[in-house]
């Protein structure tokens, strides 16, 4: 959750007027949005526009609640991955046994938004429309190399990970679109999910962070690996040229470090209050070694 | 599966008009009419006069309008009134009955001096009780962990703690 | 006996229920609300204000601007530490042709609700003609800043300058000078309640035809001054006290909405109520501990201080609030603590900024001083490769000193530390947290790569400030007592504070003890709860009431019962013979008697005190450092405190911990940050980071009860601030010295993990032994 200090506004804790809908299907959802457009902003969860609608640092003419669309709260494995409908709510992926099981970055990333008291009410789908830089759900899918079904009253598409996040809170969603479902690889055999963060405090956004996921060869080298970092720019960034380097060999905690070095080259942060562009370049460092680290522990763990 | 099998559609409410909720609130149903921008929070304040509910930032990081919402807690300041159509709510004023015995967690909260101004507590109470359902056996450190969602300016938290230990032996059936 | 047991508040039964009433909760018929439209500006002339449009909506029901006020209302004076020349910068309810702080009051709007309010509000349309903005103590100090307050002359203010014996002196003989700037960050109580107010006006009373509920803390001074603004006679004005969701020092002053509020509710003859939301506390309510000093502290080769100077520079804000000098003249006074320092010179500079004004915050001046001084008090044995522990043994005030002048003024008075054993506490610190011992595993540690450091901070705090404090308590026809007070509760556990000390004078159980405070109609004066004087003003009042009480009561029985009073005693609600404990009468019928004859068994009793009374304490901490993130853990943190005697130790230790954590957020959290145009940065609580409950550590705390006080017959020292202000520098020592191998001198808070990884990163890359400032 994230907003521009507005200079006329930004004194406030009761949002403006609204018109309210409430469809019940997705299809009545898009026929809205195809009428309204520009000016409807859709409600997932909340937990994100509500306060910047509070503040009234936004303030949406028309508000289409998707809350009570049934057939958007799902989570579904297929061989290949897990199918997660754009309106569940993130503690219900955090009590998913499949997705513990499939997807244990995800798994793991979920306790890390917010507190209980966000993800009781705080979806799936919200999350990655929503794009904040330093949000755990954008950095998962981009890590894992998901993509996300949107649909519109011209039917559906699927946008892979890295051409839906286009920079700061800005996705590729168009204005008359819902995001129906997110569909996450599932964790291939011989393989370690891992992220990890930093906060100045418990439950707040992050400063930065990492996740990573390795997978081994028969022979316990890297056969692939993938790392992805969040807080470090508008969109989520990937480092294949970190993991790429990786590939074929067994690495030891040195070469991981060596590897993990040269991101303080490549990513480009801003400073803000929190901390500054030198801390996050040095904080990417650290994390995405350690990431790196507990994913191939892991991956090593599971050939056993 | 989620929170909707007890809602009950809400009807579209453009504009000014007002939308009916109907709400169940420590066990007693309610309907009101309410613009649809008009938060939940304010709702059981200033509609249902349950002013049990404390609003300490009104952008979600306080934790003090924590709310138990169809089983699972919510941060109340941050839900419209009228998403909770249907919904089945419990606040401080539904922990214990008016003249009757307190909760265990509240009569943890004073034993353990758990509170000062009280002005987080209905909020820390509830995250504490829904907390406690979730993990009836918390060590210390996942309690701290299970409260870090609302803010407490007085205490430092550690008489919180202390007085979740305790009601969570209580409510075990332990002493 | 109740006093000195930790029985449960009387307090909390209403409020675990959610019964409270604080004053958000209250509805009465034909309630509107309030809000108030702030400049967005941090230093411009006000050209033009456009309402109307605001006006027409048709839930509006009233807007003021400064065009709608009188025209001889006067700005809101001082309540403590007044200064006349600083009346030229005091500050009018709304901005009159200029602003001169992103929020300052610019108009205000009533309607129907808080959502039309805000509706309206949009549409207030402010032409502003911006001026350079002085953002900082050293902007403000240069000399082509804009001058705030022309009137005044000069962004310095006001300048307080003290001084004991020849510090260039002792300076020239001093075998070791060090100079060092510190600086502490602007940041603030922040009670999890935010002000509010409501007020009722009915024209057709005959008296106290205006009530304001929402008033806290100092009440009968605020009815004061909102009689003066509204020109009104005090007793047309009631001032009520409801459940306070935290003081903490912003909470309570008089503000402009204390004027603006009643203002609006006799302008339309409806109850207004205005609750501030949470952003707009946090550019409203005062900030405090915003300071700069620059020290120079001569010693000798064992660490003993010779003199010390320091010039402080306190960014002060935009105007002068009701707490005028206090809290740059509890600074200069309270620096030295606990030492015995024999030349001293203190010049502090109170300096205006475009930025919102300054009050006090827990720990005032103490918080700010403690952390410069205690931190020096490591510097020295730094330079010195000695026991930071052993240098400020050398240091100490000893015993046989006591009372002890450190010759300087606050308050207006000299502080004269009554009592203490201060190398007792040391030895006691050091014994307690195996200072000793700590080298030891410390080193074995870092042979497995980890950075651990223990640090520890010394300081002596100030409580019960007079002059007077009124109590009156009552054995009421149903047997129980009530207890009236002039004190304020803000949540801190007053009522059963007084309630104890009531208990112990009357026989009678705590709980059967009701505790009137905070109602001016109710309590005829009272100076209110600030500076920790409840206990020990508010408190010792209501002892000596109760035991004037308590005579009446013995004299009564014995005249009855024909025994001499001096055999009497009262227990278990009866009088009962003092050596037996036999059972003579019970209370129900001495009320009886006391009824026949006509005699009320009632007294008040007024506590003056010249002099203020001061606990001492010490806190320690151990600390890890990560060394690839910077960030800090908290393995161990103690703190002991004589507060002379606890007439409550829960709630005394309520008291400390609480207040621990809140030294901790100004430690390493909590900034209130403005750019260099003076807009706030941090004016969320996204952004305004509050310690949660995994950011403060469990604390162990020893409640000390060494050294009563003399001054008070209960012998009791305030425990409200000494859990806060010396968080800072334990845990600041604490990390220098695990990063000792680095170079850390932390030199400024909030000591964020930033700072750290930074000194490890160039650390790692420099000799052993330098200085990194931060």
């Amino acid at each position: 959750m994230s907003w521009e200090n507005s200079s006329q506004r930004g004194i406030a804790v009761k949002p403006a007027v609204f018109d309210y809908y409430s469809p019940q299907t997705v299809h009545e959802a898009l026929l809205l949005l195809e009428q309204h457009g520009f000016e409807a902003k859709i409600l997932a969860g909340g937990q994100s526009l509500i306060p910047t609608m509070n503040m009234r640092l936004a303030s949406p003419k028309v508000l289409i609640d998707i809350g009570r669309i049934g057939e958007l709260e799902s989570i579904r494995v297929s061989e290949e991955e897990i199918q997660i409908g754009g309106m569940t709510r993130q503690f219900l992926i955090e009590q998913s046994p499949e997705v513990a099981r499939y997807c244990p970055m995800l798994a793991e990333g979920i306790k890390l938004i917010g507190h209980p008291q966000i993800r009781s009410r705080g979806t799936v789908g919200g999350s990655l429309v929503h794009a904040d830089p330093t949000a755990e759900l954008p950095v998962i899918l981009c890590t894992l190399g998901g993509a996300v079904t949107l649909a519109s009253l011209d039917g559906e598409r699927v946008v892979p990970a890295e051409e839906f996040f286009l920079t700061y809170l800005t996705t590729a969603i168009e204005p008359n679109e819902l995001l129906v479902a997110v569909q996450f690889p599932r964790i291939q055999p011989r393989s370690g999910h891992a992220i990890e963060e930093f906060a100045l405090r418990k439950g707040d956004f992050a400063i930065v962070l990492a996740a990573a996921a390795v997978t081994l060869d028969e022979a316990g080298k890297i056969a692939a690996a993938s790392l992805g970092l969040g807080g470090v720019d508008g969109a989520p960034v990937k480092l294949d040229q970190v993991t790429d380097a990786l590939l074929g060999l067994e690495p030891d905690s040195r070469l991981i470090q060596e590897c993990c070095e040269q991101i303080r080259d490549i990513v480009e942060p801003e400073s803000d209050i929190h901390a500054s562009a030198e801390y996050r370049r040095d904080l990417s460092v650290t994390l995405g070694r350690r990431a790196l680290e507990t994913a191939l522990g892991r991956a090593r763990l599971s050939l056993t | 599966m989620g929170d909707h099998t007890l809602e009950t559609p809400a009807a579209n409410a453009p504009g000014r008009t007002l939308a009916q909720v109907h709400l169940k609130v420590n066990g007693v149903a309610h309907t009101v009419s309410v613009e649809p921008r008009m938060l939940l929070s304010d709702v059981l304040r200033d509609e249902l006069g349950l002013t049990g509910t404390h609003v300490g930032c009104e952008h979600g990081i306080c934790g003090a309008c924590t709310i138990i919402m169809n089983g699972r807690p919510v941060r109340s300041c941050l839900v419209f009134g009228v998403q909770a159509n249907g919904a089945e709510l419990l606040t401080v004023e539904g922990l214990a009955e008016d003249d009757g015995p307190l909760h265990p967690l509240q009569e943890a909260f004073w034993e353990h001096h758990g509170l000062q101004c009280g002005f987080c507590t209905p909020g820390m109470l509830m995250t504490a009780y829904h907390f406690l359902q979730e993990n009836p056996n918390p060590s210390r450190e996942e309690i701290r962990d299970g409260i870090s969602g609302n803010l407490c300016r007085c205490t430092g938290y550690q008489s919180i703690i202390d007085a979740v230990e305790q009601a969570a032996r209580i409510c075990r059936g332990g002493k | 006996m109740t006093i000195g047991t930790s029985v449960k508040r009387v307090e909390d039964p209403r409020l675990v229920r959610g019964k409270g009433r604080y004053v958000g909760d209250i509805q009465l018929p034909g309630q509107c609300e309030a809000v108030i439209v702030r400049s967005q500006h941090a230093h411009a002339n006000l050209r033009a204000i456009r309402t109307q449009q605001a006006a027409n909506r048709p839930d509006v029901l009233l807007v003021l601007t400064v065009n709608d006020l009188p025209d001889d209302l006067p700005p809101i004076p001082m309540r403590l530490s007044p200064e006349g020349s600083l009346e030229l910068a005091l500050q009018y309810p709304l901005a009159k042709d200029k602003v001169r702080y992103v929020g300052e009051p610019v108009a205000l709007i009533v309607a129907k609700n808080r959502y039309a309010a805000e509706d309206a509000a949009e549409l207030v349309e402010i032409d502003y003609e911006p001026l350079a903005p002085v953002a900082s103590v050293d902007q403000a100090l240069s000399a082509d800043a804009g001058l705030l307050h022309p009137a005044v002359g000069s962004n310095d203010l006001f300048v307080i300058h003290s001084q004991k014996g020849s510090v260039e002196e002792k300076l020239k003989e001093s075998p070791h000078v060090l100079q060092e700037e510190l600086y502490v960050q602007r940041h603030t109580g922040v009670p999890l309640e935010t002000r509010g107010l409501l007020a009722v006006y009915d024209p057709n009373r005959t008296s106290g035809k205006l009530t304001v509920y929402g008033t806290t803390k100092v009440v009968h001074f605020n009815r004061q001054i909102l009689a003066r603004l509204l020109k009104q006679d005090e007793s047309q004005i009631r001032c009520v006290e409801t459940d306070v969701g935290g003081g903490f020092g912003p909470r309570g002053e008089f503000y402009p909405e204390d004027f603006l509020i009643p203002y609006a509710a006799m302008q339309i003859g409806r109850p207004v109520r205005w609750i501030e939301d949470r952003l707009e506390h946090l550019v409203a309510t005062n900030h405090s501990r915003q300071q700069k000093h620059r020290v120079t502290v001569g010693f000798d080769e064992e660490g003993r201080i010779l003199a010390l100077r320091d010039e402080i520079f306190v960014d002060t804000g935009a105007y002068i609030r009701t707490h005028g000098v206090t809290v740059p003249a509890l600074t200069q006074a309270m620096l030295p603590g606990p030492y015995d320092i024999e030349a001293l010179e203190l010049t502090t500079h109170v300096v205006a900024t475009n930025k919102t004004p300054t009050g006090t915050y827990r720990g005032p001046g103490r918080f700010e001083g403690t952390f410069v001084r205690e931190r020096v008090m490591d510097m020295i044995a730094k330079t010195l490769g000695r026991d930071p522990l052993k240098v400020r043994e050398i240091n100490v005030i000893r015993p046989e000193q006591m009372p002890y002048s450190n010759g300087i003024s606050a308050l207006g008075q000299e502080v004269e530390l009554d009592s203490g054993d201060y190398p007792r506490i040391l030895a006691h610190v050091r014994r307690v947290m195996n200072w000793d011992g700590f080298a030891a595993r410390k080193a074995e540690a870092a042979a497995s790569g980890r950075l651990l450091g223990m640090g520890l901070a010394m300081f002596v705090e100030k409580s019960g400030l007079g002059p007077w404090e009124w109590a009156e308590v009552e054995l009421l026809e149903n047997g129980e007592a009530c207890c009236k007070t002039g004190l304020a509760d803000v949540g801190q556990g007053v009522k059963t504070m007084l309630a104890q000390v009531c208990s112990d004078r009357l026989g009678l159980p705590y709980t059967k003890i009701r505790v009137v405070h905070g109602d001016t109609a109710a309590v005829p004066k009272g100076n209110g709860s600030f500076a920790t004087r409840g206990t020990v003003m508010g408190g010792t009042a209501a002892w000596q009431a109760a035991d004037a009480l308590r005579s009446k009561m013995l004299q009564t029985a014995a005249g009855l019962l024909q025994i001499e009073t001096a055999q009497l005693g009262l227990l278990g609600e009866s009088v009962v013979m003092q050596a037996t404990g036999q059972t003579l009468l019970s209370f129900a019928q001495l009320l009886e008697e006391c009824r026949r004859q006509g005699i009320r068994l009632r007294e008040e009793y007024t506590f003056s005190a010249a002099h203020m009374t001061y606990p001492y304490g010490v806190h320690a901490a151990e600390v890890e450092v990560d060394q690839d993130t910077g960030r800090i853990k908290i393995n161990r943190y103690y703190l002991a405190y004589d507060v002379g005697r606890a007439i409550n130790p829960l709630l005394v230790k309520g008291q400390l911990v609480g207040g621990m954590a809140q030294g901790l957020g100004g430690a390493l959290f909590e900034k209130l940050y403005y750019d260099e145009t003076g807009q706030l940065l941090s004016g969320t609580f996204m952004d305004y980071l509050l310690p949660s409950s995994m950011e403060v550590p469990d604390v162990e705390v020893e409640i000390l009860e060494w050294a009563p006080s003399l001054l008070n017959p209960l012998g009791v020292k305030g425990a409200g601030e000494g859990g806060t202000v010396a968080v800072a520098p334990a845990v600041a020592n604490a990390v220098c010295h695990a990063l000792q191998d680095y170079g850390l001198a932390i030199t400024s808070l909030p000591i964020r993990p930033e700072l750290i990884r930074q000194a490890i990163r160039q650390g790692k890359n420099r000799p052993k032994g330098a200085e990194v400032l931060s």
